[in-house]
């Protein structure tokens, strides 16, 4: 564990690779990342660079090839995959490109998931204050399908912020929305963010959005090519 | 370009993929359970064929139930036919203190003209043909018979009054009587020993026959020669017309289990078409891609067209080889029902189980795939340009079409096959309408739910016309398995319940009219009770007031049966206690100048008979006419003795009778039986007991047949729901990898699975329960006219057996989406 107890999320020497035909393929090399607690990170890049296998690395949805991880004061890579889940669902939130609700789930029922995964008795409860936080407070009974692009992602992020994460991870979280929206979209994780004091770590190719994080590393063929 | 080469090597590319397989499975599955169908009637149909000339042990056969006219035999003697006469009755066989009712035989040494006996000197030995009769003073048994009894080979039996030594183990006889499935056991005896049994008398039921054997033209001719018009009790059969209830026995059970079959068609027909439509959209980008590099649409469908026959091809021979082995299975089941062993199977199913497999894939997979050459080469630039979607309407058209091409051929009686596809229909339409509306309200338990139950239902609601399509293809399996289970037991139990503990077990018939007072008195003394006696006289319904009765003009077959047949008459001074009379009324005892008929009510309905109607029956040649001044219910299930029409006393006393009676006897006194026996050798006992004990063994060997047949219906609801679960395994395995980045661990993941799974075994198990509940309740009300309590125990079965097929299949089906990796989420999908 790194002696700097501010750093909530830490990676060190993280490398990933993968088989292929033509032999193993290295997805990231040598990554070493601290981020402190209420810290907003933009990680920007091309496709390909690596920055999606980053961010599922230093959320604990996949084990590095090499490396370690360690999230709020965990070890990713001495637990197993219930042990991981649980950290996700303890300190971690998720914002995704296309909002990954549950259709079959409503508004509500779908942003008490992680609430009710975790266990706790006032999922319900919890989960409208998150929809309100949201702007709606009015449709919690919806389907994802009832929903526009911009409600949905809304939902998302209420979900993401429901059970008090200590960081939220968001992977390109206005992608599939027109700019107005987007815009929207942004203010809102960035309010969220700070009134709740979460660390944030967002994935991007959009130097706009990057830009209002206070800091961000630029990621090329695996490997952290700048920090700034 | 090669398609077919094409074709085949895309098949063994996408056999890998699933969606291929389970076609494969499903056409396998289906083919199996009809070619076993069909494979057991080809034998069994061979078998008759083949001893249709042996079936009458001669190629002509007077049967009658009075001594064979002399002029008959004369005749054939002119006529230079080769002749045998045998008689055939029911008489009880005693050893020491064992009593069994056996189907004697008394045969001549000419007999049989056609076909040979076969006999063995040990039970289970190998059979010999035998070029003899039972030698006089001996008799030939078969093997039940002989257990029965036990008894060895060379000790000896009563008969009558007759003492008969048992020489061989009969294992064949070409004109085996009775059904093609066999109550009584047997015994041969020569017929000059028949004076020595004393068992023929007046009015005893005795089948008599004349054999006779020739040329055909010879047979011809003697046939024009006699005259048995005016012989009410003769019929003759030729070849042609040997064994009808044969035939339609057959007939009857290869229509139905080949229509039970055809239940496992339609639902592998669902499986087939959905995954035919996931198999069709995961080619939606190959296609495109092969259409830019320029590939014709003509030639994308020749080669869906190839890939498809030949896997139907492949599976249907794979299927016919399972079914081949399945049904020595059936045989198997049935042993003891069949007279001998089968003969070997023709090919004639193998061509039979290609041809429905193919046109099972054809029409149900091929509409999907035929949907492929319409794909837009642009959708390699453009994702959302699919195919126009099947129109549903038209895709169901074509799947009835299928299966009504295949059912008739299959059944061979359209009507029959129209009722069945519509009864199936109705009741697969029953079962989908009802599946939704639970669905729909267990829907508005889902905020109330604890999570697992929550997202379980959710799923089910969200993939409501799956979940529908699930419910309803095993739905139908289980629902038939319940009325061939539980349901049979209730009704079973729900008719044996109804009788009282004393209810006769015993039948006594032949009982000749000299010998009623001394019987009565020795069966009063022995067992402490009155034993009523009735009379029986036979007579055949000639006319109903001036009309004569003609069994051609009676399209309903049973009152035609009635109308051809000789009745049993009885006559009494007062109604049976179990009878009721529901018009008119009862004769009173001085009314003795007139004759009086009382008729049961559901005869007098069948034959057209009403209150006032003048009946003439024809007794020992003597017509007899009387009114009918009452019609009566009877309570035919109470074992007791009853008849269909009663006379007054003074109507048929004068005519030749015998007496029968039905009693009771504990088992601590059945010893009274074989006293009696002894003393009246020619009275016949008929144990109730053991003739219900044969019957349900029958009826149970019947019903594993077809519970044998609905396994594979039930193993078509699996490649449903198999289907089903494949056509959402990507979106299972990205919604599982959702739940895992949001934290749920590999328990909570499993339990949302177990709940749905739950969810779809418990409406299925309802559905079915209810299902099989109607039907049952609308047999006891409307086929075996009684009340019935049904088990609860199939609310709890039905379910706990639908969850445990959907859950264990289900979980099954869906392991890998469990091993799926949380970082799935982060794909762009």
């Amino acid at each position: 564990m790194d002696s700097n107890s501010n750093n909530i999320v830490q990676a060190k020497g993280l490398g990933k690779q993968v088989p292929s035909p033509e032999g193993t393929l290295t997805i990231l090399d040598d990554i070493n990342l601290s981020i402190k607690q209420g810290e907003s990170l933009a990680v920007i890049g091309i496709s390909g660079s690596g920055k999606s296998t980053l961010l599922g690395l230093l959320a604990g949805l996949d084990i590095p090839t090499s490396g370690t991880v360690v999230i709020n004061g965990s070890i990713l890579n001495d637990l197993d995959e219930d042990g991981r889940a649980q950290i996700r669902n303890q300190s971690v939130g998720f914002v995704f490109q296309s909002f990954h609700l549950l259709p079959g789930l409503t508004a509500l029922e779908n942003t008490a998931l992680p609430l009710e995964l975790a266990g706790s008795k006032q999922a319900d409860e919890l989960a409208k204050q998150r929809l309100a936080d949201v702007g709606l407070s009015e449709r919690i009974h919806h389907y994802p399908n009832q929903l526009s692009g911009g409600e949905q992602q809304r939902v998302a992020i209420a979900r993401a912020f429901a059970s008090n994460p200590k960081i939220l991870f968001a992977d390109e979280p206005t992608g599939n929305l027109d700019q107005k929206t987007a815009q929207r979209i942004i203010d809102l994780i960035f309010k969220m963010n700070k009134d709740n004091g979460t660390t944030l770590v967002m994935v991007t190719h959009d130097d706009a959005l990057a830009s209002l994080c206070d800091r961000k590393v630029i990621m090329a063929g695996g490997r952290i090519t700048k920090e700034s | 370009m090669n398609t077919f080469k094409f074709a085949f090597t895309g098949l063994k590319r996408d056999w890998y993929s699933g969606e291929l397989r389970l076609i494969g499975i499903s056409i396998l599955i289906a083919v199996a359970c009809l070619s076993s169908v069909s494979f057991f009637t080809d034998r069994v149909k061979r078998a008759t064929e083949q001893q249709a000339t042996e079936l009458l042990a001669a190629d002509l056969v007077l049967i009658s139930s009075k001594k064979i006219r002399s002029e008959y035999i004369d005749t054939a003697k002119t006529a230079e036919l080769i002749i045998s006469l045998n008689e055939s009755f029911r008489s009880v066989v005693v050893k020491d203190d064992k009593l069994e009712l056996a189907e004697v035989k008394a045969v001549d040494s000419n007999y049989p003209i056609r076909g040979h006996l076969r006999t063995s000197d040990n039970l289970f030995s190998e059979e010999k043909i035998s070029g003899t009769i039972p030698s006089q003073g001996s008799v030939w048994i078969d093997s039940r018979l002989l257990q029965a009894l036990q008894i060895k080979l060379g000790e000896s039996i009563n008969l009558g009054a007759a003492e008969l030594i048992v020489e061989k183990i009969l294992t064949y006889e070409p004109d085996r009587g009775g059904d093609l499935f066999n109550i009584a056991p047997r015994l041969m005896m020569n017929r000059a020993d028949l004076g020595k049994t004393e068992l023929i008398l007046p009015g005893s039921r005795i089948q008599y026959r004349l054999l006779l054997g020739g040329k055909s033209e010879t047979i011809d001719g003697y046939r024009e020669q006699i005259n048995i018009e005016d012989d009410d009790h003769l019929r003759v059969q030729g070849i042609k017309d040997a064994r009808p209830e044969i035939k339609s026995a057959l007939e009857r059970a290869e229509q139905f289990l080949g229509l039970a079959a055809l239940v496992s068609v339609a639902l592998a027909g669902l499986a087939i078409a959905m995954s035919a439509q996931r198999f069709a959209i995961r080619h939606y980008d190959n296609c495109a891609i092969m259409r830019c590099l320029g590939l014709q649409q003509r030639q994308i469908t020749q080669i869906y067209f190839f890939q498809l026959m030949l896997l139907g091809l492949i599976c249907s021979l794979i299927g016919c080889l399972i079914g081949f082995f399945a049904q020595e299975g059936l045989n198997q089941m049935l042993i003891g029902m069949t007279q001998k062993s089968l003969p070997e199977p023709s090919w004639r199913p193998v061509l039979s189980g290609v041809f429905t497999g193919l046109i099972t894939v054809l029409a149900f997979a091929l509409p999907q795939l035929v949907r492929l050459r319409k794909i837009s080469p642009l959708r390699v630039l453009r994702k959302d340009l699919s195919p126009v979607p099947l129109n549903n309407y038209a895709i169901y058209a074509l799947a009835i079409f299928a299966l009504v091409l295949l059912s008739p051929w299959q059944s061979g009686n359209i009507n029959l096959t129209l009722y069945t596809v519509a009864g199936l229909f109705l009741t697969a339409v029953v079962l989908a309408l009802s599946a939704k509306l639970m669905i729909k309200v267990l829907k508005q338990l889902q905020p109330r739910l604890k999570m697992a139950a929550r997202y379980g239902l959710a799923n089910i609601a969200r993939r409501s016309n799956q979940s529908v399509m699930q419910i309803t293809g095993i739905g139908i399996g289980v629902t038939v398995m319940l009325l061939l289970t539980l349901v049979r037991t209730d009704l079973l139990e729900g008719w044996q319940n109804r009788l009282p503990d004393d209810a006769p077990n015993y039948f006594l018939i032949n009982i000749q009219p000299e010998q009623v007072r001394g019987i009565k008195a020795q069966l009063s003394a022995s067992l402490n009770t009155d034993i009523e006696l009735h009379p029986m006289i036979r007579g055949r319904l000639i006319k109903i007031n001036d009309n004569i009765v003609n069994p051609n003009a009676y399209k309903d077959p049973r009152a035609n049966r009635l109308a051809t047949r000789e009745f049993n008459l009885s006559y009494a001074d007062k109604m049976q206690t179990d009878n009721r009379l529901v018009t008119g009324d009862w004769w009173s005892l001085d009314e003795n100048s007139k004759n009086y008929f009382s008729v049961e009510e559901g005869i007098a309905e069948t034959l057209g008979i009403n209150m006032g109607d003048q009946l003439t029956y024809s007794i020992a040649g003597q017509d007899i006419i009387g009114e009918v001044i009452n019609l009566r219910w009877v309570e035919w299930d109470s074992f007791n003795v009853n008849f269909f029409v009663v006379s007054n006393t003074a109507a048929l006393n004068t005519y030749p009778s015998t007496f029968i009676s039905s009693l009771f006897i504990p088992e601590t006194k059945r010893s009274v039986l074989t006293d009696l026996v002894k003393q009246y050798p020619s009275v016949t006992v008929f144990d109730i007991d053991a003739i219900l004990t044969q019957v349900r063994a029958i009826m149970n060997q019947v019903v594993r047949t077809v519970e044998f047949v609905f396994i594979f219906t039930i193993l078509t609801g699996i490649a449903v729901l198999f289907a089903a679960l494949q056509s959402t395994h990507d979106e299972r395995t990205h919604e599982s990898a959702l739940m895992s980045a949001l934290g749920a661990n590999r328990k909570q993941i499993v339990s949302g699975l177990i709940a749905e799974f739950m969810f779809l075994g418990i409406i299925t198990g309802l559905l079915s329960a209810i299902s099989a509940s109607i039907i049952e309740m609308a047999l006891a009300e409307y086929v075996f006219k009684m009340d019935i309590i049904i088990n609860p125990m199939i609310w709890l079965i039905a379910p706990l057996v639908c969850c445990l097929i959907i859950v264990s299949t289900g979980l099954f089906g869906t392991r890998k989406v469990l091993a799926s990796s949380p970082m799935l989420v982060l794909r762009k999908t």
